[in-house]
């Protein structure tokens, strides 16, 4: 009883936060009221919503809570907070499925066009930013904000700063993703690839991203560790990396405040050189440097041996961030871009197989001594094979952005299977392999459910990438290769809809083995499901029975 | 007022001027830190954070 005495007030966080909760349901009720298209007006709708819900969550917290926040450490140990992280986990699970099925969808559409059913809403040019917006954003974002919460609390030794801000971030920025695209579907889009989202969901992003940054950052400031540990660095770079990018490519005016379109302040070939100094860096910076991050800690962990080289992820860290910022122009060859930016582009994309290669190196070794564990545990195996896909596209990038070479692959297939080497490989393993590592600590489980599913999952997932990307190297190559052959006679000797034709078969393949990966996801998200119900609790310790000596 | 122009000036000349040898300038002491043999000790403690922790 004693201690609920001291007098229970709201901080300034919880003061601040409803009232900014409580003017903003009113704003966008108006705004939807006043709105000029059906889809702000959905969105506004969907805001005010959401602020009214925020306002009562943060009220009813505020009663059920003790007069004293959660103390920073109980009995000398830190007292984590684990709770937000939790939600992004379960949330990337559920974006991943939605994600895989939406691509599994379009891959169909592609090989049997009747399936756009003549619907504007799920036709092929509005599911695919649903698509690569889901997987990239909604499922590698919330695995990057789960494991990046998970990996600076335990590295520094410190709670995560800040009571509500973390919740914010986690619940704001998939509020972002269902804007977005919910957006999507509804026909709104600034069109510039992987930044689709209109100018409102913009600004919602800086804030909740500016945010990330603090909660981040304020927990590296009260960490009880002197080192600051890699995989923070990385995680680092990737929140303010993207925050610079976000602002960079996003200046847009809105045509009324009230309605959905805009118009991007940059024109021409500045703003192509725009849209691909933050599309690469996006590819460098979100789907690389975030997760490095979780190789750099997720490896040594679940392996269970120290990083091989500790300097030499230093100067991966660094000569990755020196290197990837210049390599966007490679996105323009043979455009209106100037020529020296181009090679410039193309010089800087081959210097980064060093920096790629170097840290391929560095995680794989990690396991030296442990070698054995491949054979046992399909989570670590899951964890290798994505770092060597990232060796594998990370070969492949450099080589496609060289001039010659990438006047037989822009604009075909081939590009398509090298995202999906690096996207389903690399990323989807990477984070597979993390999810299957946090949901057991995160839920406090001796292991997970099933590891015989874990494998059932890698083998499945694996046949998948392999059949996605070959079928797309096939088509691609082949692609190309009609586009630039002449007749004797110097005419184009194949018209655009016999490629099509061509690429028919791949396309049926490619869908199948995108078919597959959804299916090892399925069976990913059952797995989990039954290590959080019935898996057997972990024991700990009570410091209280500790022998005296 | 004049005189912060003029430093600003410039800086603003030397860095757009230099930037190539700036960034290798910081690049190749980065590379120096990290080889350092006095930080071998602090490296091979560090590699091991993710292995110690509770």
């Amino acid at each position: 009883m004693n201690q609920s005495q001291t007098a229970k007030s709201m901080t300034h966080g919880e003061a601040g936060l409803t009232t900014v909760f409580a003017v903003s349901a009113l704003v966008c009720l108006f705004a939807a009221a006043k709105a000029l298209d059906s889809a702000f007006a959905f969105h506004a709708s969907l805001a005010s919503a959401a602020s009214l819900w925020a306002l009562f969550a943060i009220v009813n917290r505020y009663q059920d809570r003790p007069a004293a926040l959660p103390p920073q450490e109980i009995n000398g140990r830190p007292n984590y907070n684990m709770g937000p992280i939790k939600f992004a986990a379960v949330a990337s699970v559920f974006w991943g499925i939605a994600g895989f099925a939406v691509g599994l969808i379009i891959a169909c559409q592609l090989a049997w066009p009747a399936l756009n059913f003549d619907l504007a809403w799920i036709s092929f040019g509005r599911l695919r930013p649903l698509h690569t917006s889901a997987v990239i954003f909604a499922f590698g974002g919330n695995v990057l904000i789960a494991t990046s919460f998970y990996v600076v609390q335990k590295t520094c030794r410190a709670r995560l700063a800040g009571d509500l801000a973390p919740w914010f971030v986690v619940l704001g920025y998939n509020f972002f993703i269902l804007i977005a695209g919910t957006g999507y579907l509804l026909g709104v889009t600034q069109s510039k690839e992987y930044a689709e989202p209109e100018w409102y969901a913009d600004h919602w992003l800086t804030i909740v991203w500016v945010v990330y940054l603090l909660v981040f950052l304020m927990t590296l400031v009260k960490r009880k560790e002197p080192h600051i540990f890699v995989a923070n660095w990385f995680y680092l770079a990737f929140i303010v990396t993207i925050a610079v990018l976000h602002l960079g490519n996003n200046p847009a005016l809105p045509v009324s405040v009230f309605g959905s379109k805009s118009y991007i302040a940059w024109g021409g070939v500045q703003d192509a050189m725009f849209q691909w100094w933050y599309g690469h860096n996006a590819v460098g910076f979100f789907l690389t440097a975030g997760f490095l991050a979780i190789m750099y800690y997720f490896i040594p962990k679940r392996a269970e041996r120290p990083i091989y080289s500790y300097r030499l992820s230093i100067i991966h860290f660094w000569a990755l961030i020196f290197l990837y910022i210049w390599a966007g122009p490679h996105h323009l060859h043979y455009t209106a871009l100037p020529d020296w930016a181009q090679t410039l582009g193309m010089t800087f994309s081959i210097m980064l197989w060093m920096p790629s290669w170097g840290g391929m190196i560095n995680g794989l070794m990690t396991l030296s001594g442990a070698w054995d564990k491949l054979r046992t545990d399909p989570v670590l195996r899951m964890l290798v094979v994505s770092v060597a896909f990232y060796g594998m596209s990370t070969f492949e990038g450099p080589l496609m952005s060289i001039k010659v070479v990438n006047s037989l692959s822009h604009y075909t297939d081939w590009t398509i299977g090298h995202v999906h080497a690096g996207a389903l490989g690399w990323v989807g393993f990477v984070s597979f392999g993390a999810l299957y590592c946090l949901v057991p600590w995160l839920w406090e489980r001796k292991g997970l459910y099933s590891l015989k599913l874990v494998n059932w999952h890698f083998w499945i997932a694996t046949i998948g990438i392999v059949l996605y990307i070959s079928a797309m190297w096939v088509s691609g190559i082949l692609q190309g290769l009609m586009w630039r052959a002449y007749t004797s006679l110097g005419f184009l000797e194949y018209s655009f809809i016999e490629t099509v034709e061509a690429m028919h078969p791949f396309y049926i393949i490619r869908a199948a083995g995108g078919g597959l990966f959804l299916i090892g996801s399925l069976i990913m998200a059952y797995n989990l499901w039954m290590t959080v119900r019935v898996g057997e609790a972990e024991v700990q310790a009570p410091a209280a029975l500790q022998p005296a000596e | 007022m004049k005189a912060i122009l003029t430093v600003q000036n410039i800086t603003s000349e030397f860095v757009t001027s230099f930037w190539t040898p700036i960034f290798v300038g910081i690049f190749i002491a980065i590379v120096t830190y990290a080889l350092w043999p006095r930080n071998q000790a602090t490296f091979d403690e560090a590699s091991r954070m993710p292995l110690r922790e509770e």
